[in-house]
């Protein structure tokens, strides 16, 4: 029985539950099992029982749920992949963890990440690294890498994470899956441990578009919680349609142009996935985003200036890592951040505190704050001739672990085709669309704000079309 | 790009204590990545907003209304030296040399 | 060289009060003070990981109430911005203040121009050794998070004060203002006011501001005056002699009266300010504009000038009495109570008053009614009393008037008079209780009537006439 049920995704197995053809708890400790015994360090934490109860008529039935480790849960480690956080237990749970146990998904596990989101590849976590189940020896993305390995492993039937410059769709692309960044305000960021305020995003990782639509459904709404939340309008539809006819897509020249370093393995794979969309009745067209290929600067700017802020509170004073001595305040103080953070964050740290430094403020933050308001021009008016935007989501596969750990802007070049979307704030999805050197290939794409459940049907169409077999899902990973 | 010196002054800010070698390294790093970044500085940018948010909300405002604090035990449960007075830390003015 | 210029000081002035709201600016954590230790606290006012902050809807009704009792610019959008250092008592790292738009500005009260007001949140309180018994080690302190949060409005002035003693006549009126319209307790003591000085001087009739130093923790309206006088003296004798003023942050201490410079090892600040991610632009709606309007009461200001004109009260009493709100009201009070008693005497007996009182006392807290301190007040502007019995009688009211049950409380409140046989009675009582000065008023000494006069006060709760009482007295004494 367990290898169809691992087979079912979360849509289905919740459809299974409700029919009574499916035990919920048996389903739980199907996962628990997998889950505990995983060997890609997907996982940080796992439940060690399946919860006393979920509602009769929930509408995720009881399907569990992983959740990236940085969203704070009550009394369960959240330790956001670093060591200054080791142990943290915080005393509330993050608003969209508490919306989805409501609508009856428990917590399963928190997932491995990079340390406070910062990373694309999962090696900056003090955890140690996740490893891809499609290939051990490559890294699975990041910083949601423990969401996406173990969804694309079946260790988890889906999973939660953040995005804050393509921290779900990259890794999303590296193992295989889906994942969706919805617009900035869509989903409330209260209890989640803040990398950059201003474009962190909850989203699902899945392994189907229609999985990603169903979790999606129970995740948005405005929390007074958190200012920046917005009503979403209207609700998260399922996903229903099989062509694109009358969809216009843009394919923005700036993106998959020689900059952004697309490989010609990933570059086959989004040609095919475009002239199946065009068999689908799309009409495909390029398009231009002038200032794109600033993006990467600006974010690199904006992001670490935030996170520099932002991770001012880890001070040794009220939870967390303590190193202390005999040393005055500031020693502890430094001592304290310098041991507890790694070398990724204490980079961006210095970064940020660079930019926003006196004398520097307007040459870089108050710069890239105009290169992002050009952006988001660059998008509308791409918009007006447009109706989604499509892109490769990594101008690569998976890399090998270690490959790019030495080279901070190489790295930063993964998220050359996300960043765009997340300093627009606008929703983008990737979906694998075949694979290259027998590794998975992501096809990001990206709608107006709020334009979440158009971008999910022209996804499910483009999913159809695709077939992706996501294998590794039920082979690889745990020990089922 | 970054001297070293800058990279000392902006590790004092950030709390951060580097080692000869870390700071080394940073100042190579950030000063690659700062090269990087440079580009956006030459661009037109006249006249152009900054955007701080891109969420068009405005007055997001809670009701004066009292909620449940947390009982001081549970606030001082994860802390590295929990004092009856409260979270203990080394005195400010208190110099170690 | 310079030894026989006279020098102005140029004072500005920053102020940080607590609003007094319910609630902390940014959760619903209750405000307090003097409770234990960290019970006021939630994960957004203790920093933890995660949170996010939500304005306090009353902090920005107040902040707007204080800009238009300053006659301050409402500015149509503002926002909130990071300030960034680390201090134990800052649990994020940052505090949430306005920065380039702050939500008031452009403002005057009084003589002195506002530069701005803005709002923000108040640190925790580090509680040093010594300062609690229960930290044993004198290089360890804690930090207790009650505090943390608080809302506050900064408040700055232009540098438009030239003494210490207008300093602290200025803060005592922005003080009467702020308590006046209900937006604080703006108590120093306490720390729900504070007041920090930038002080320098410069060659009378310059008009080029000399470098300015920033004075700290003058936590009362006597350390203020004093700590900014200690400042311009040491100014003044620091060009007098040559060498230059430093820009830097003195601390006073009030034990000393010495200023000592806060200058530390560390870099100079860098706050490194940055829009609030977290929070969005704050637009002042014309609801908001409105609500804050109809909430504002008679400004001490405006009630000095309606003295002033209608009472024909000075210039000097007026300000007496309009800038303490409770001395106002007693007044007014007086003044309708219907004696016939005329405001102006009534304002001048008022300082009679004011001195039998504890310091900042509220007149209408003592045993006095208003109506028996006017009734007092036109006997003696009739002679039926005078000006020294009167002040016995004064006396005795506040020790005794409206403090028990009265006859005229027994009897009804109508006017008395020989007639109703009441008044006649108590006077007897009165001659009786006090044969001394009975003796000595018909001996001629008059100044004895005021302790009878007092008595029958007392029992008629001030509803006799003065004329009256004096007739029945000698009366009954044969004179
Ligand atoms: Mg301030
Ligand atoms: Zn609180």
């Amino acid at each position: 029985m367990s290898a169809a049920v691992l087979e079912l995704t979360a849509a289905a197995a919740a459809a299974a539950i409700r029919a009574g053809e499916l035990d919920a708890t048996e389903l739980f400790e199907l996962y628990r099992a997998r889950a505990a015994a995983d060997e890609l360090n997907a996982f940080t934490w796992v439940a060690d029982q399946p919860p006393a109860s979920v509602a009769a008529g929930a509408p995720l039935a009881g399907v569990p749920l992983g959740v990236k480790d940085l969203f704070c849960t009550e009394n369960v480690p959240s330790q956001s992949g670093s060591r200054i956080l080791e142990g943290y237990r915080p005393p509330y749970t993050a608003t969209v963890v508490r919306q989805l146990e409501a609508a009856g998904a428990p917590l399963l596990g928190k997932t491995n990440q990079d340390e406070f989101a910062m990373g694309s590849s999962n090696e900056n976590s003090a955890y140690g690294p996740v490893l891809n189940p499609w290939d051990r020896a490559r890294v699975p993305g990041g910083s949601s890498g423990g969401s996406a390995a173990a969804v694309a492993a079946g260790l988890v039937p889906w999973a939660l994470g953040t995005d804050t410059g393509g921290s779900i769709r990259q890794p999303a692309a590296f193992s295989g899956i889906v994942g969706l960044k919805p617009t900035y305000g869509a989903c409330s960021r209260y209890g989640m441990i803040a990398f950059a305020s201003s474009l962190d995003q909850a989203g699902p990782l899945t392994r189907d578009v229609t999985d990603a639509a169903l979790l999606l459904r129970h995740m948005v709404g405005h929390d007074p919680n958190d200012s920046t939340s917005l009503a979403f309008p209207g609700e998260i539809d399922l996903p229903s349609r099989h062509d694109l006819r009358g969809v216009r897509l843009g394919v923005p020249e700036e993106l998959i142009g020689a900059e952004g370093g697309i490989e010609p393995g990933v570059r086959e794979r989004f040609d095919a996935a475009i002239a199946l969309a065009e068999g689908l009745g799309a009409t495909v067209s390029p398009c231009t985003l002038p200032h794109a290929p600033h993006a990467l600067s600006a974010y690199y700017i904006i992001a670490p200036a935030e996170a520099s802020a932002n991770l001012s509170r880890f001070d040794g004073v009220r939870y967390g890592l303590r190193v202390a001595g005999d040393a005055d305040l500031t020693t502890m103080y430094s001592r304290t951040r310098a041991q507890g953070f790694g070398a990724e964050v204490k980079r961006r740290i210095m970064l940020g505190t660079y930019a926003l430094s006196s004398g520097y403020y307007d040459a870089y933050y108050g710069t890239a704050q105009r290169v992002r308001t050009r952006i988001a021009q660059d998008f509308r008016a791409a918009f007006d001739q447009v109706d989604f935007i499509v892109t490769p989501t990594a101008p690569s596969v998976a890399f090998e672990l270690g490959a790019k750990s030495h080279d901070p802007l190489a790295m930063y070049l993964n998220d050359y085709c996300t960043v765009p979307m997340s300093l627009a704030g606008i929703p983008a999805i990737s979906i694998p669309c075949g694979l290259s050197e027998g590794l998975p290939v992501g096809l990001q794409l990206a709608g107006p704000a709020f334009s979440e459940s158009r971008l999910l049907d022209a996804a499910y169409a483009l999913e159809l079309a695709i077939g992706f077999d996501g294998s590794p899902a039920r082979t690889g990973g745990g020990g089922a | 790009m970054l001297e070293r010196d800058q990279v000392a002054h902006v590790a004092r800010l950030a709390r951060l204590e580097l080692t000869e070698d870390e700071a080394d390294r940073m100042a190579a790093e950030l000063s690659k990545v700062l090269d990087h970044i440079e580009a956006i500085r030459s661009l037109d940018l006249e006249g152009v907003e900054p955007t701080s948010h891109v969420v068009d909300v405005v007055n997001a405002l809670r009701a004066d209304t009292p909620h449940q604090s947390l009982d001081p035990a549970v606030a001082l449960a994860q802390a590295p030296e929990p004092t009856a007075a409260g979270f203990g830390v080394p005195s400010p003015g208190a110099a170690a040399e | 060289m310079s030894a026989s210029v006279e020098y102005e000081p140029v004072i500005g002035l920053e102020i940080h009060v607590q609003l007094k709201t319910r609630t902390k600016m940014f959760c619903g954590c209750e405000l307090s003070f003097g409770d234990p230790p960290n019970v006021h606290t939630c994960p957004r006012c203790l920093g933890l990981p995660g949170t996010l902050p939500v304005i306090n809807a009353q902090a920005v009704h107040y902040g707007i109430m204080i800009g238009l009792a300053l006659g301050c610019e409402i500015a149509p959008r503002s926002q909130f911005h990071r300030k960034n250092y680390f201090y134990p008592d800052l649990p994020k790292g940052y505090q949430i203040s306005q920065y380039d738009v702050p939500l008031c500005s452009s403002g005057q009260l009084g003589d002195v121009r506002i530069h701005r007001v803005h709002l923000e949140e108040d640190a925790a309180k580090l509680v040093h050794a010594g300062a609690s018994g229960r930290i044993h080690s004198a290089d360890r302190s804690a930090v207790d998070f009650n505090r943390s949060g608080t809302p506050l409005a900064e408040i700055v002035t232009e540098p438009d004060l030239h003494s210490a003693d207008d300093a602290r006549e200025w803060l005592n009126l922005l003080r009467t203002t702020l308590r006046a319209i209900g937006v604080s307790d703006v108590n120093m003591e306490e720390g729900s006011l504070r007041c920090d000085a930038n002080v320098s001087v410069r060659p009378v009739g310059s008009t080029e501001l000399g470098t300015k130093t920033e004075l700290k923790n003058m936590n009362s309206f006597r350390f203020l005056a004093q700590g900014i006088k200690a400042e311009v003296d040491r100014q003044v004798d620091l060009l007098r002699s040559g060498r230059p003023v430093l820009q830097e942050t003195l601390h006073f201490d009030p034990a000393s009266g010495r200023l000592t410079s806060m200058r530390s090892k560390e870099e100079a600040h860098d706050y490194r300010y940055f829009p609030e991610p977290d929070l969005v632009p704050l637009v002042a709606t014309d609801e908001m504009l409105e609500a804050a309007r109809a909430a504002l009461p008679e400004l001490p200001q405006a009630r000095a000038e309606r003295f002033l004109t209608r009472f024909g009260l000075s210039d000097e009493r007026s300000r007496e009495l309009a800038f303490r709100p409770e001395l106002a009201d007693f007044f007014e009070s007086a003044v309708e109570a219907g004696e016939g008693a005329e405001p102006q005497a009534i304002a001048n007996w008022m300082q009679a008053l004011v001195e039998r009182l504890a310091d900042g006392a509220d007149p209408a807290e003592s045993p006095l009614e208003p109506r028996s301190f006017a009734a007092l007040v036109r006997m003696v502007s009739d002679r039926t009393v005078s000006r020294d019995a009167g002040r016995e009688v004064l006396d005795i009211l506040l020790r005794e008037d409206g403090s028990r049950a009265t006859i005229v409380e027994r009897e009804g409140l109508g006017a008395l008079s020989a007639d109703e046989g009441g008044l006649a009675g108590i006077v007897a009582a009165a001659l009786a209780a006090d044969p001394d000065a009975a003796a000595q008023v018909r001996a001629g000494n008059m100044k004895a009537m005021g302790p009878l006069v007092g008595y029958v006060m007392r029992e008629t709760k001030g509803r006799a006439d003065g004329g009256e009482i004096n007739r029945l007295v000698r009366e009954q004494l044969g004179i």
